[in-house]
């Protein structure tokens, strides 16, 4: 065995089919995490909304699951649905749930009163309000959910190696098991820029969403 | 010291131009909050009329049940007995989605959506009407343009970028957009400084004169109530009508101990506030022009002057502006009446001018008649301080 740097640029010169093909597999699998995660906390919110007393128990559930080490999920569920993309994707959905439900209420429940009193007043259907007012009005708060829940699911992905998923996690499980330190960093370092990435991506659209938060007091 | 009429208007226009309104009626409205219900106050069996066309402001200390009153006519809360009549027809049976579309509605905090244009918050009622686009940003332009301020500069702004008293404007160009023939306003002008909230006042008499609507109109302000309203509710705790009246009536006969101390000490005052110069036939003055001969001031004084204090000609100038008083004693007794005969008039009376200001004007001046112009300058007689106080007796 000869000795090798930390960084083997060339295996990465020789492999970078490989990494694009991980990177857009960890693409995925977050995407359809955050996709799936969002539409169900989406449906969950709106019974919280049309019916509050619902609030305390889908957060509790919603809670727990954010608790169960992700190791352990993925444990559980492999004998019920085998080393598949779903096994992943259940896991990496609920853990969304907590951090997406929240923000979506607390979203809306901080619209102005008077806007919503307004809007009442001007002949909204409950669904016009929710829709043309409380909904623009709380997308920030949202956006900031959003944020929080890609960045975990992307660093979560990298666990569902373990489930022979993975995305750039593979990379990192592999590293490990070879003694091949270039693989492990380039897992690593890319599932962050990967964060990186989706984050900025995020603050962009947001900023392109709402302009109304962007306004500088001009004078009269 | 003339004030254009534009800016001053007659609270009680006589000739409208097209009354566009909608009667508002309650027959025995009341409304009761359950324990643990939430609400702006109860009301008990309240029946009022309120005409079309007409202001009426419901006033009372706060949880009186007014706020309450006025959210049940657009339904935002449901009598626990009786009928609202809205035009003669029962609302109760009405769609609240579709009653509310055709009714005005601004609240104190104004309610403007942060994250639309003003033009859009303009155009919500329109839009949500089904206006085609074309029409709804024809109708921005006309209602800022209404409100004073200018479409091109505002249209595109969001609410954040305006100052307190602009946001109020665009709350009442929102909730004209439709035309309602009727307006609920939950104290929109609570929110802003005293000038402004003066300037908004006049302003929507000045809407009204020109557009004539049913207004409901909710304060806890006395003065602002007795300045705007055709008619005035006063309400006391409890959600029980004390009394609802022109209000003049309210000042000079007020229907309760409640609302005598409602109205205040000063309702003399306020009295003299209600009316303007103009409503007052001033009394004729002794007048003479500069370069008459002095024997004609002489002459003029001899006659009795009803009304005003004798011994004092009123030196004008060719075109019939006042100069200054002549006392008897500074008349010569020849040559001509010249202009350095006259001591400054100080009180100068303007026909837009409440008794108020006028009696005002008088006390600072020291003297007890006041020389009345009309809009160009011109002298039309005088009123002295006894005139007003006999108007408050009549």
């Amino acid at each position: 065995m000869t000795d090798r740097p930390v960084i083997d640029w060339r295996w990465i010169g020789s492999h970078l089919d490989d990494l694009w093909d991980l990177t857009v597999e960890h693409i995925v699998l977050t995407v359809i995490a955050v996709g799936v995660g969002f539409v169900l906390s989406f449906g969950l919110a709106l019974v919280i909304l049309r019916w509050r007393p619902a609030y305390g128990p889908i957060t509790a559930i919603a809670g727990i699951m954010y608790t169960i080490p992700s190791l352990a999920l993925f444990a559980l569920l492999v004998p019920i649905t085998g080393l598949s993309t779903l096994t992943a994707e259940i896991a990496l959905v609920s853990y969304t749930l907590l951090i997406l439900v929240r923000t979506i209420v607390i979203g809306v429940d901080g619209v102005p009163v008077d806007a919503r009193e307004a809007a009442d007043g001007m002949g909204f259907t409950s669904r016009g309000r929710l829709l043309r007012v409380e909904l623009p009005l709380a997308l920030p708060v949202i956006v900031a959910g959003l944020r929080i829940a890609t960045v975990t699911t992307i660093g979560l992905v990298t666990v569902s190696a373990l489930i022979g998923q993975g995305g750039l996690g593979r990379l990192i499980n592999d590293g490990l098991q070879r003694g091949f330190p270039t693989m492990t960093i380039t897992g690593a370092v890319m599932s962050v820029l990967l964060a990186i990435v989706a984050d900025v991506l995020f603050v962009l659209t947001l900023r392109r969403l709402t302009p109304w938060q962007h306004v500088r007091r001009s004078d009269p | 010291m003339t004030e254009p009429p534009a800016t001053t208007p007659d609270p009680h226009p006589v000739d409208q131009p097209h009354v566009h309104g909608a009667s508002v009626e309650l027959r025995s409205v009341t409304k009761h909050y359950e324990a643990g219900e939430r609400g702006p106050g109860a009301v008990n069996d309240l029946s009022m009329r309120v005409p079309a066309g007409r202001i009426c402001v419901l006033v009372g200390p706060s949880g009186c049940g007014k706020t309450t009153t006025l959210k049940m006519v657009n339904r935002l809360i449901e009598p626990t007995s009786g009928r609202i009549l809205v035009d003669d027809r029962d609302i109760a049976s009405q769609d609240p989605i579709a009653l509310r579309r055709g009714i005005g509605y601004v609240i104190q905090q104004v309610g403007l959506f942060p994250h639309q244009t003003i033009g859009q918050n303009v155009a919500i009622v329109p839009s949500l009407l089904g206006w085609e686009t074309a029409r709804r940003v024809a109708r921005v332009d006309e209602l800022l343009e209404l409100v004073g301020l200018d479409p091109a500069r505002y249209r595109d702004r969001y609410p954040s970028q305006l100052s307190g008293g602009e946001r109020q404007r665009v709350g009442v160009a929102r909730a004209l957009a439709a035309d309602p023939p009727l307006m609920l306003m939950d104290e929109p002008f609570g929110a802003v400084d005293p000038i402004v909230r003066e300037r908004l006042q006049e302003e929507l008499l000045r809407l009204q004169a020109r557009m004539t609507r049913t207004i409901l109109f909710v304060t806890h302000d006395i003065d602002e109530a007795l300045r705007l309203g055709d008619l005035v509710a006063v309400f006391q705790a409890g959600g029980v009508l004390a009394q609802l009246d022109t209000p003049q009536a309210i000042l000079a006969a007020p229907a309760s101990e409640f609302v005598a101390r409602f109205v205040g000490a000063d309702r003399g005052l306020k009295r003299l506030s209600l009316t303007r110069v103009r409503d007052l036939e001033p009394s004729p003055v002794p007048t003479a022009t500069v370069g008459e001969p002095a024997a004609a001031g002489h002459a003029r004084l001899a006659v009795a002057t009803p009304g005003i204090p004798a011994g004092w000609l009123l030196l004008v100038d060719a075109a019939q502006r006042p100069l200054g008083w002549v006392p008897s004693a500074r008349i010569p007794t020849e040559g001509v009446l010249g202009a350095t005969l006259a001591e400054p008039t100080g009180a100068i009376l303007t026909p837009w001018m409440s008794l108020r200001d006028a009696l005002s004007v008088m006390l600072d001046a020291e003297v007890v008649t006041g020389v009345v112009v009309d809009a160009e300058g011109l002298v039309q007689g005088a009123l002295t301080i006894d005139r007003l106080a006999d108007t408050l007796r009549a």
